[in-house]
């Protein structure tokens, strides 16, 4: 049984996910969780280093928004 | 989610009759009801009744048998998974980031302009248009990327129609590119011309974003949600600001622009934009400007509901015979060019070829995604239109028609909008100027204004108050300039990194993002393409919006043309014949669209042609053509014009040559005997360690 504060919780958490991929930012926990499981020797960065190193890559691609 | 299972039930069949019949009833009423006006409520039930169909029964058959999508399937963010560019993501984080990715200024300003012939056409072609050509082509497009690791549009032309084809398609994106950016530039010139008020707002959005940057990289690094909070307050404080800039006779004249000031500032601003480092200047107002196109179009539907405005345009006017002010040309082809985004856009085959292929973690939802995501679209193109429909048509016209036909005052203008029959008087056109604290609302063209004014009466019917009409206005003007002037920047980096790869044949060196020449020139020449045709714009006879938007729409639909023809030669090298009409239909229709388009374009009494030999006729017996005065300015005239004669040109011949491809590349696998294409092989979702996915 989920709780309304739960429900809440994860909603809150899903626009957050939503409005940062809509940036160009991916999740960091999910990234973060990544880097744990398949690569232990890599140093993890902060969030700040992992928001700065999106938001360059953001730009560079092609395409990417609409008229 | 399983697709291939879901049956419906009984109460689930008498659901859909139920939808079937209201939806049936409502289009009724709005295409049938002729002499009293309707409201327009009927436009979005019925809307919304589509909507619902084409998605149960159009996208389930697409995903089923077409596109034969299989949630069993690992998808590329599954497989690839490397925590950045390839996640496997909740279904609706990436349906709101998709839906953010392809909604843009293009299906709030073409409806605008196409209201021109009354809202029944804009409505008839938005409605059958997504259901059967754009969702289509957003939906295939994603589900031929998924099978494809995720591959863009490019790559997918080069493989399955061959090497010579992808790069003739990456010319045509270059080119329509740099129109998007002049015909987007364009309508913020033309919202901003001699009016102080908007000018500084949108100003102001520049020191905002300064300000937003710094803290975004030193004081707080990362936060956006905060930043944008920030951002959003200063925002709503310099439009009320702007009023009291307006008013001041010091500080008006300072923002106070004519249409070339505003194109060389536009010029100026999109160089600098595009080499200062992104996290500046570019980014911060990326993000302000996605959030409130989300908040707006949520506001717009919100106020379209609570207002539930009568719409006050015929459902017909006679302008369907071509003769129209705000663009030229007869309904067909050119209300199919008119609404480009909104019905079928082909710049959304490179978003559905781009980030969100490589973040759906299961095949099943791309249809929700990918076919969902344009209806959604679709329903911002129908609030446009109900938006500018809900405006007395004389204001409509007065605001959209060039001076060169309903001339420079309001008396000339009311005078000769009603003999066309839309009756209003000089006052009504000074007092809607002064509700909205502006100068004039002549010669406005270009769908953001009109836009702003059509909100503005919704939302303050909705939040009445004194003066508050001209905040909303001015609200609606910065909102739409705001993300316009973001797809400037990006596009223009965009444009940059392009032409770098381009010459990079030629001289290796150039290729290089980090080389300072390769970055300046570059960015040089990307400006000084759509600079070109934003200054053409600027000083055109027929203010610019009535001869560049049809080349834009020739354009973006050239591109829809090129993505629904591979998804037609990739469904034929499946062997999958029998489905060959869902993507062939709308490619073809498209095919037919935009050369019938370019073609009056080019030769006939509305073509570049024909406007070039005027002015040159002109010359020759030493008149002047209004807006020209001097010789040098008729001859700037015709060379524009002859400019988009060989643009037009370019277009076609671009379509012609992509058509030709398809049909040999659908030729070649319709005699194979067994699939040619170049899916990547079936891994299994249930075979990947669930500590991956």
């Amino acid at each position: 049984m989920t709780t309304a504060r739960e429900h809440l919780q994860s909603t809150w958490r899903w626009a957050v996910q939503t409005a940062r991929l809509c940036c160009g930012v991916p999740d960091y926990d999910v990234y973060v969780a990544h880097l744990k499981e398949h690569h232990p020797e890599k140093v993890i960065p902060s969030y700040g280093e992992f928001f700065r190193e999106r938001q360059e890559a953001r730009y560079k691609g092609t395409g990417g928004r609409c008229c | 989610m399983n697709i291939a299972t879901e049956k419906s039930s009984p109460a689930g069949k008498i659901l859909w009759a139920a939808i079937s019949i209201v939806g049936a009833w409502c289009l009724g009423v709005v295409a049938l009801r002729r002499g009293e006006p309707i409201n327009a409520i009927w436009v979005v039930a019925a809307s919304i009744a589509v909507f619902m169909i084409g998605y149960r029964f159009y996208s389930r058959m697409i995903a089923t048998k077409v596109l034969q999508l299989d949630p069993s399937r690992a998808t590329p963010a599954v497989l690839r998974n490397d925590g950045l560019d390839y996640v496997p993501t909740d279904k609706w984080v990436v349906f709101g980031h998709h839906f953010a990715a392809i909604a843009g200024a293009g299906p709030l300003v073409g409806p605008v302009l196409a209201a021109q012939m009354g809202y029944l056409p804009g409505v008839l072609w938005i409605l059958v248009g997504v259901i059967f050509a754009g969702a289509v082509q957003d939906f295939m497009i994603l589900g031929l990327s998924l099978r494809r690791d995720g591959r863009s549009l490019g790559h997918m032309l080069r493989e399955e129609l061959g090497p010579v084809a992808g790069v003739v398609a990456m010319v045509g994106v270059l080119v329509l590119m740099m129109i998007v950016l002049a015909v987007l530039a364009l309508v913020v010139v033309k919202a901003l011309t001699h009016s102080p008020w908007g000018t500084f707002t949108v100003a102001a959005t520049i020191p905002i974003a300064l300000l937003m940057g710094i803290y975004l990289r030193y004081i707080r690094p990362g936060r956006i949600l905060e930043v944008s909070i920030i951002g959003l307050v200063l925002l709503l404080t310099s439009i009320w600001a702007g009023a009291f800039v307006a008013g001041s006779p010091t500080w008006g004249p300072v923002f106070d622009f004519d249409a070339r000031g505003l194109a060389w500032l536009l010029i100026a601003y999109g160089f600098c934009a595009s080499v200062l480092p992104v996290w500046l200047l570019l980014a911060p107002r990326d993000y302000l400007s996605t959030f409130l196109k989300i908040g707006t179009i949520a506001l717009l539907a919100l106020a379209i509901f609570l207002a539930a405005p009568t719409l006050q345009m015929p459902a017909v006017t006679k302008f369907i015979d071509g003769t129209g002010p705000v663009f030229q040309g007869n309904l067909f082809p050119f209300l199919f060019i008119t609404i480009a985004c909104g019905a079928v856009s082909g710049w959304h085959s490179i978003i559905a070829s781009g980030t969100t292929p490589k973040l759906l973690s299961n095949e099943g939802e791309a249809r929700m995604v990918g076919y969902g995501g344009m209806l959604m679209e679709a329903f911002v193109a129908i609030m446009a239109l109900i938006a500018a429909a809900s405006l007395h048509p004389g204001v409509y016209f007065a605001m959209n028609s060039p001076a060169a036909l309903v001339g420079t005052t309001v008396e000339q203008a009311a005078t000769t909008i009603s003999q066309w029959g839309f009756v209003v008087r000089p006052d009504e056109l000074t007092q809607i100027a002064k509700d909205i604290g502006e100068g004039t609302v002549l010669g406005r063209a270009g769908g953001a204004p009109t836009l702003a004014v059509g909100m503005a009466q919704l939302l303050h019917n909705v939040i009445p108050g004194e003066g508050m009409l001209a905040f909303w206005y001015h609200y609606a003007i910065l909102f739409e300039a705001l993300f316009i002037l973001t797809t400037v920047d990006a596009g223009t980096r965009v444009g940059r990194f392009m032409i770098q790869e381009i010459a990079g044949l030629v001289h290796p060196e150039l290729k290089k993002t980090e080389s300072w020449t390769g970055n300046l020139l570059a960015t040089a020449i990307c400006v000084g393409l759509w600079g070109y045709f934003l200054y053409q714009g600027a000083v055109d006879p027929l203010g610019g919006i009535n001869t560049l938007w049809p080349l834009f729409g020739i354009a973006n639909q050239m591109l829809a043309a090129i993505a629904l023809l591979l998804a037609t030669v990739v469904t034929v090298k499946l062997k999958r014949e029998r489905y060959v009409l869902v993507p062939g239909i709308p490619a073809i229709w498209l095919i037919v669209c935009t050369l019938t388009a370019g073609y009056q374009k080019l030769i006939g009494p509305i073509s570049f042609t024909a406007a070039a030999q005027k002015y040159a006729d002109a010359l020759a017996a030493g008149n002047m053509l209004a807006p020209a005065k001097t010789v040098a300015a008729m001859q700037q005239i015709i060379t524009n014009n002859r400019v988009d004669m060989v643009l037009t040109a370019i277009f076609m011949l671009l379509v012609v040559t992509m058509t030709l491809f398809g049909i040999r590349a659908i030729m070649l696998a319709w005699k194979n005997n067994h699939p040619t294409t170049h899916e990547e092989p079936y891994v299994a979702l249930a075979s990947v360690p669930a500590a991956t996915r």
